[in-house]
């Protein structure tokens, strides 16, 4: 593999030392198509993901929800983004698999999602995630996925 | 659609309204322009032409992780109505998918299911994303459903909501 940093990845190390991630979520074409934003945690500074509302991201229309693959795509980015600020690297990392509890039906309204590292290896990291809407204390979904880093 | 067959013949079930629930029913699926490319007993089989606005990695063109889980989850939940062969409302519990390799750019993504077992509130599924070679399989996935999960009448075209109040 190149020693250089692809395009991407120099986009990463600017993201992870100003603390913009626009300039990401512009370059991947799927989370503009998303229009993920971020937020900082009020509390304690943390990155949390945001999705927008957005009638286009129902997929049940007579409850109506939001679609699970939807809620899943959130929280695959909010745990790359996660992994991504807190690792040495700029390399991006791949993700091996991703397991998503879906807690309640998730409202298609304004959906927040905050990774946390749990096992930050040196070849395999696992993140835990969380989505939530109006109340932090009842998450709409959870996942655990696995990230390759090397 | 190519091969219906094998779906049974449980009164009032019409197979072909999968084909409507996904254009039409669920928004985001229609919004992607997901197609039913097959269906069969207890099985299903999606496909999404590729979108450069789904690309992951804009270096090589490779579809976002969310894309496929998407496409799996969708087509996991029309595999549980194939299995129960009538339309209740069901909400996936839980999905696993597997990453096995990344999305070959410029190809279309299919993704098949098979809901190989339902108790009377759970159905299990297991299904596989690919490209254009079933054999060399983009994902792989395993979901649970809850069976009758609102009391909300279940994803259906408007104009068809007539057709459900005899099930």
């Amino acid at each position: 593999m190149s020693e250089r940093f692809s395009e991407l990845e120099r986009t990463v190390a600017r993201a992870r030392a100003d603390g913009d991630w626009r300039p990401l979520f512009r370059a991947i074409p799927y989370l503009s198509f998303m229009g993920l934003e971020m937020i900082e945690d009020a509390a304690d500074g943390r990155l949390v993901c945001v999705l927008p509302e957005d009638p286009k991201f129902i997929g049940n229309p007579l409850l109506p929800a939001l679609h699970g693959g939807v809620v899943g795509a959130l929280l695959e980015a909010a745990a790359v983004i996660e992994l991504m600020a807190v690792q040495e690297t700029a390399r991006v990392p791949k993700i091996i698999n991703l397991t998503v509890d879906y807690l309640r039906s998730a409202k298609p309204v304004r959906t927040f999602a905050q990774g946390s590292v749990t096992k930050p290896g040196r070849r395999v990291a696992s993140v835990h995630v969380e989505a939530w809407q109006g109340d932090r204390a009842k998450p709409v979904a959870t996942a655990n996925a696995h990230f390759l880093l090397a | 659609m190519a091969d219906n067959a094998g779906t049974g013949g449980v009164a009032g079930f019409d197979p072909a309204r999968i084909e409507e629930i996904i254009n039409r029913g669920i928004p985001h699926c229609g919004e992607l322009g997901i197609h039913v490319e097959r269906i069969g007993d207890g099985t299903c089989c999606l496909r999404l032409d590729y979108q450069e606005r789904l690309v992951g990695d804009p270096a090589s063109g490779v579809l976002h992780g969310g894309v496929i889980t998407t496409l799996t989850d969708s087509v996991s939940g029309m595999s549980v109505y194939m299995a129960l062969k009538k339309f209740v409302p069901i909400a996936t519990l839980d999905l696993r998918i597997d990453y096995l390799r990344p999305s070959t750019p410029h190809e279309p993504l299919f993704a098949e299911a098979h809901c190989f077992k339902t108790t009377r509130q759970i159905a299990f599924v297991r299904g596989l994303a690919y490209n254009n070679d079933r054999d060399d399989p983009v994902a792989s996935c395993a979901g649970t459903f809850m069976i009758n999960s609102s009391d909300t009448p279940p994803l259906s075209g408007r104009s068809k909501q007539g057709r459900e109040a005899g099930q």
